[in-house]
């Protein structure tokens, strides 16, 4: 028996304060801004297939892997401006930056597209940090907006030198992404990587005039990525063939079927012209408290449990 | 047996190229909507290079065909850090760079299991606590109450890690060898 408290447990008190008080100001930022705050069940019955992200089974439904489509049918019903502060499940990753159980902010606004999205991140991350500078980790990052928008093909010809066309067809876009593109991004100042071949964006709408580019972008400070946005796709019958392309794969790829989110299908023909972001939260955390693992945000990692 | 991508994690041994390699750095990262990849540091345990290789989902591993032997730690001396078999007396040295921070966690006479490669003492694995005393560390600073206050001590075999505020001089602590980490205050 030991005779002192769980130390584990017991060091993350003042992190743990500071994320409070974190999350209380992301509430506090979008009341603020007229949005309604809402709350959507944890259990569903089906989420957007995805090809690289697994859901838990949760009693022959599924914990949901993003409140995003419940948010896009308040969107179909007439919300104009929402945002919810939930936790979310992907099954197997853990790593420094990730848990498998993990808190998302996600907003929708109506009658907007992704470039609106990027002038609210610069203005959710000017109200949390007013003196518009963080130190994480020995290096420096200045908030004063506007922050960098690069795009993802020129990202990959600057940071890698190899064109994304390339990385792709040789199979290496991730590995090329982590290993050499990331590091580089939102050092200094936070950067925007935009522009994502629409094969890598199956709930986003296309640029228009530009079939192969979706409207997709995601931010990242320091090398991390902690949000991930897109101008969202309005249209029923090309969402379903997504799904089916994406649910192909994932068969392909040998992992459990996923229902097709039949609810969502139905009424996305209503929602109107929209944009939706889901931001990291615990990530955000870690930079604002100077955190090199995600576990130092959270009361329990799974291996405390 | 064969390991496979989600097996990975700091510590394994794996055979890579015929030798045997530890996995002294792990993580797991994803990015966006892609597919999730699997960063290491390996070491190999013959050489001690280190570098770095990521791996994808299905990719397949086999364990480092290596010999777990219960040793005895003995005494440091200028070939090395000197263990003994109890039963067949016999010897194997391990440097200080193979031992690499497990060489601060060895204390006269413990039990450990070394690991042979052939007849050669590649590592060593301690048992998972250790009691060790602190040394040095700066005075409780008075006022100083809070639960989730640190600071940095040293123990005896000139160890430096984060202890609890309320951690002096003297202390007896318990240490997590596989981590290096404060565990708790030891009763004496």
């Amino acid at each position: 028996m030991t005779r002192d408290v769980n130390w584990a447990l017991a060091h993350k008190q003042q992190t743990l304060f500071k994320r409070a008080r974190i999350i209380q100001d992301i509430r506090a930022f979008f009341i603020a801004d007229d949005f309604l705050e809402v709350e959507t069940p944890h259990r569903i019955p089906a989420n957007a297939p995805e090809q690289h992200i697994d859901a838990v089974a949760s009693d022959g439904w599924f914990l949901h892997t993003s409140p995003e489509l419940a948010m896009k049918r308040l969107l179909a019903a007439g919300y104009a401006r929402l945002f919810q502060v939930c936790r979310v499940w992907r099954a197997a990753e853990r790593g420094s930056r990730h848990l498998p159980e993990f808190s998302l902010l996600e907003w929708y606004r109506a009658e907007i597209d992704y470039h609106v999205l990027m002038h609210d991140c610069e203005r959710l991350l000017t109200h949390l940090v007013p003196e518009q500078r963080i130190s994480w980790q020995g290096h420096t990052f200045d908030l004063t907006p506007p922050w960098e928008r690069l795009t993802l093909h020129d990202a990959f010809v600057q940071h890698a030198g190899i064109s994304l066309q390339e990385a792709l067809q040789e199979n290496r876009f991730e590995e090329i992404l982590v290993n050499q593109v990331e590091p580089q991004l939102g050092q200094g100042k936070p950067t925007f990587l935009i522009e994502y071949p629409a094969e890598m964006a199956a709930l986003a709408r296309t640029k228009p005039g530009e079939p192969t580019i979706a409207e997709r972008f995601e931010l990242y400070i320091g090398g991390f990525e902690l949000a991930n946005a897109f101008s969202e796709l309005n249209d029923p019958a090309e969402q379903r063939d997504r799904f089916q392309r994406e649910e192909k794969q994932r068969r392909d790829a040998g992992k459990p079927p996923a229902p097709l989110p039949e609810a969502f299908l139905n009424e996305l023909g209503r929602m109107p012209e929209a944009a939706g972001i889901a931001f990291g939260i615990d990530r955000l955390i870690m930079l604002l408290t100077d955190q090199a693992e995600i576990a130092e945000v959270v009361a329990f990692a799974p291996e405390q449990l | 047996m064969s390991y496979s991508c989600s097996d990975l994690k700091k510590g394994l041994k794996l055979m890579i190229d015929g030798e045997p390699h530890v996995i002294a750095q792990f993580d797991f990262t994803k990015p966006g909507k892609g597919q999730a990849l699997y960063k290491c540091k390996l070491r190999n345990m013959i050489t001690g290079a280190l570098f770095d290789r990521t791996y994808r989902s299905g990719e397949s591993f086999d364990p480092a065909s290596l010999e777990e032997r219960d040793m005895q730690y003995l005494y440091q001396d200028e070939t090395g850090y000197v263990f003994m078999d109890n039963k067949t007396y016999e010897q194997v040295v391990l440097d200080a760079d193979t031992l690499a921070d497990d060489r601060y966690f060895l204390v006269d006479n413990m039990e450990v299991k070394i690991l042979l490669f052939g007849e050669r003492g590649i590592g060593v694995t301690l048992p998972n606590f250790v009691n060790l005393r602190v040394t040095q560390s700066d005075p409780w600073v008075k006022g100083d109450t809070a639960a989730g206050n640190n600071k940095p001590a040293t123990v005896e075999t000139g160890y430096t890690l984060q202890v609890p505020s309320f951690v002096e001089p003297g202390t007896l602590i318990q240490i997590d060898t596989r981590t290096g980490d404060y565990v708790t205050r030891v009763k004496e």
